[in-house]
């Protein structure tokens, strides 16, 4: 695949060249920590950070957002009948997305994007977005992409993947969407050692130590495994805070509610966490999942076992090890995993 | 790209009290559009949401039966902020419904066999909607012998009781209705729902299958009443439920292990519901 050497000094320049066909959006510096946001005109994306505090999902799922709209004035016409919200579907280029976070975008696209039902605000957003990856050099203690099917160098979901060579960027083409950006920001030039992106994964890959064993998880028991003796231990210290479930790439839980101002409403959706107890209380005062350690369960069972036994492509966790980090009480998804691969079934 | 949030509109065209206590009451809905209709074309035991623009939307068990046009129907209880708003509203006023959603009752394997259909309180809905449709005279021949057991507090709190009474004077369909304590003019049983169902019931065998609807505490005494009769659990079919917010299976709250009550459900045999966590 082709590889473009792009020279630093031109990179301010190709991106201006890209504003007028793109928005663009990068993680910028914000007081401690980074985050993916729109970058205002001049505005350059800032790549001096591990990665950032919030995964960039919220490029196709924002936190919160208009689904529907109605009003409710009977003078109105079409009083109460609900609308879709016409939504900006013009292009978007998303610079500096971490590989696990572009993977853990394709995991997501298995729920929104199915032959049944087809969610028409996460693809649209997805499909207008191309995404620029930065290989990851310098991964930090809590990565451990490399045992997820993922690594710090994975090109799956990306359009572009960038390695950072000192003076210039190499730019690796995966896809033709990727192509057609490389070629509105003028950066042509065709790299004359791309051989140097393999030696630096393998590098980056070797600096990775910390792994999860998960080859054991499809073997067992979805019930064996529901019913192992170590979730209340796990789940002692949790708040259920559902910090995990926010920061996580592939949490992709949302509630649906109505708001409405005077004769004019909105049907929103915004996420949600199987972490809360009102997640799944009835109406009748029961709760099927009446306490944290249910909770915390159904978290680690839904990343760990409902998912590859539901679609076969692993778990539903990249490595980005946000959870492990923010997590206030550190409870550490490596340890858990490991424990559910390792369980014996006692019969 | 068909978005599946969004509601058909549809008018309140009959508003029924349908227990004594008015706690149930049942709509009768038609489509503003006259081609919804046909894409609403569900299957009984599906579930719909019904979605009231300001206030929010709830999973209701369809009523009406395919076999019924022009219009849809639910039986709902008031229970909280949706339904207490439902409850208010009038006919004539414009709301919406998304749907139809969820599985159905196995028509095709129901197909030729003995029906055994256990109702227990306003849990009888989607069941109307299944005898509606097999007593429809295209497709009584289709099922061998059927056999009903509904149980409510009072004859009062019965939900479609003059159906009820109209399929009690067939004879292609045995009723067992029953109530829990004697009531002045009662001339069916008294006694609880399993109770019957152990007393009234047919034997189970390869060729019946069992479908029971009612609250928890109702299911939980009428399954040790179906394996005495020898109903094997793949021959046992229940419906789940669960809260629900998209009904397609995305937004993730109503599952149960890998399986998602709203898309993979909400019917479920008991053999299949084994081999998941309780959480419902
Ligand atoms: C498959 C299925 C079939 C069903 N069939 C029937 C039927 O035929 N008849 C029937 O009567 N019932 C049926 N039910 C039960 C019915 O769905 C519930 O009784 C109903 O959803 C209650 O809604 P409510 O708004 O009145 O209750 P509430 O408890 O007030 O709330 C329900 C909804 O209101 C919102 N809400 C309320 N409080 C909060 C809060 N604090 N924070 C966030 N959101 C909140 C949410 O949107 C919530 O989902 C069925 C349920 C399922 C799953
Ligand atoms: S971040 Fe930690 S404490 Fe908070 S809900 Fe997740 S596991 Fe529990
Ligand atoms: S209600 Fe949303 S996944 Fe089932």
């Amino acid at each position: 695949m082709k590889v473009i050497k792009i020279d630093k000094k031109k990179w301010a320049e190709g991106l201006n060249k890209l504003r007028a066909a793109y928005q663009l959006i990068g993680p910028v510096k914000k007081d401690t920590y980074h985050d993916f946001q729109v970058l205002d005109k001049d505005q350059l994306p800032d790549f001096d950070f591990l990665n950032t505090r919030m995964s960039p999902k919220s490029i196709a799922f924002p936190q919160s957002e208009v689904m529907l709209q109605y009003s409710l004035d009977e003078a109105k016409e079409d009083h109460h009948i609900m609308k879709e919200v016409q939504k900006d579907a013009s292009p978007r280029a998303v610079f500096g997305i971490r590989p696990c976070d572009a993977k853990a975008l394709m995991l997501v696209k298995l729920n929104f994007d199915t032959s049944d039902y087809k969610d028409p605000y996460w693809i649209q957003a997805y499909e207008a977005s191309t995404l620029i990856g930065m290989a990851c050099d310098n991964p930090s203690s809590t990565c451990f992409c490399t045992s997820t099917g993922c690594g710090p160098y994975n090109e799956e979901g990306l359009d572009v993947l960038m390695v950072d060579i000192g003076d210039h960027y190499l730019a690796k083409i995966i896809s033709k969407k990727g192509e057609e950006l490389l070629e509105k920001a003028g950066w042509k030039t065709s790299a004359d050692d791309p051989s140097l992106i393999e030696k630096k994964k393998s590098q980056s890959e070797a600096k990775i130590t910390s792994a999860v064993e998960t080859k054991n998880l499809k073997d067992k028991t979805i019930l064996d495994l529901y019913e192992a003796p170590f979730w209340e231990d796990i789940s002692f210290s949790c708040l259920n805070c559902g910090t995990c479930t926010y920061v996580c790439p592939t949490c992709w839980c949302f509630d649906i509610q109505d708001e409405a101002h005077g004769k004019k409403g909105v049907r929103m959706r915004n996420w949600d966490s199987c972490m809360f107890p009102l997640f799944t209380l009835h109406t009748t005062g029961h709760n099927p999942r009446e306490t944290k350690v249910h909770r915390v369960r159904q978290r680690f069972m839904h990343k760990l076992k409902y998912f590859m036994d539901k679609y076969d492509k692993g778990i539903m966790c990249v490595g980005c090890g946000r959870c492990i980090r923010l997590c206030p009480v550190n409870i550490d998804i490596r340890t858990v995993c490991d424990k559910m691969n390792n369980f014996k079934a006692s019969c | 790209m068909i978005n599946p949030y969004v509601p058909y509109p549809v008018r309140i065209d009959d508003i029924q009290i349908a227990t004594e206590d008015k706690s149930l009451k049942t709509f009768k809905f038609v489509f503003l559009n006259k081609s919804d209709e046909e894409k609403f074309a569900y299957k009984a035991g599906q579930f719909a949401e019904l979605s009231i623009p300001g206030k929010g939307e709830i999973p209701i068990g369809i009523a009406s039966s395919p076999v019924e046009k022009g219009f849809v129907m639910f039986t709902v209880f008031k229970a909280g902020v949706v339904t207490s708003h439902l409850h208010n509203m009038k006919v004539g006023d414009i709301m919406g419904i998304r749907g139809p959603l969820g599985n159905w009752y196995p028509w095709d394997i129901l197909e030729g066999k003995n029906i055994f259909i256990i109702g227990g309180g306003f849990a009888f809905t989607t069941l109307r909607s299944s005898i509606v449709y097999m007593l429809d005279p295209a497709n009584r021949k289709k099922f061998g012998t059927i056999d009903v057991v509904y149980g409510a507090r009072t004859p009062g709190m019965l939900l479609y009781k003059d159906e009820l009474i109209a399929w009690g004077k067939r004879d292609d369909i045995r009723m067992h209705l029953t109530i829990d304590r004697e009531a002045p003019d009662w001339k069916y049983h008294v006694g609880m729902g399993p109770n019957i169902a152990e007393k009234v019931g047919p034997k189970g065998d390869d060729n019946t299958y069992a479908i029971a609807c009612g609250p928890p505490i109702m299911i939980k005494f009428t399954l040790p009443v179906l394996e005495k009769l020898g109903f094997s659990h793949d021959h046992i079919i229940l419906s789940l439920e669960n809260r629900m917010k998209c009904g397609i299976g995305m937004c993730g709250r109503c599952n149960i292990g890998k399986e998602l009550v709203c898309k993979d459900g909400p019917v479920f045999t008991l053999a299949e519901i084994n081999q998941t966590p309780r959480e419902y």
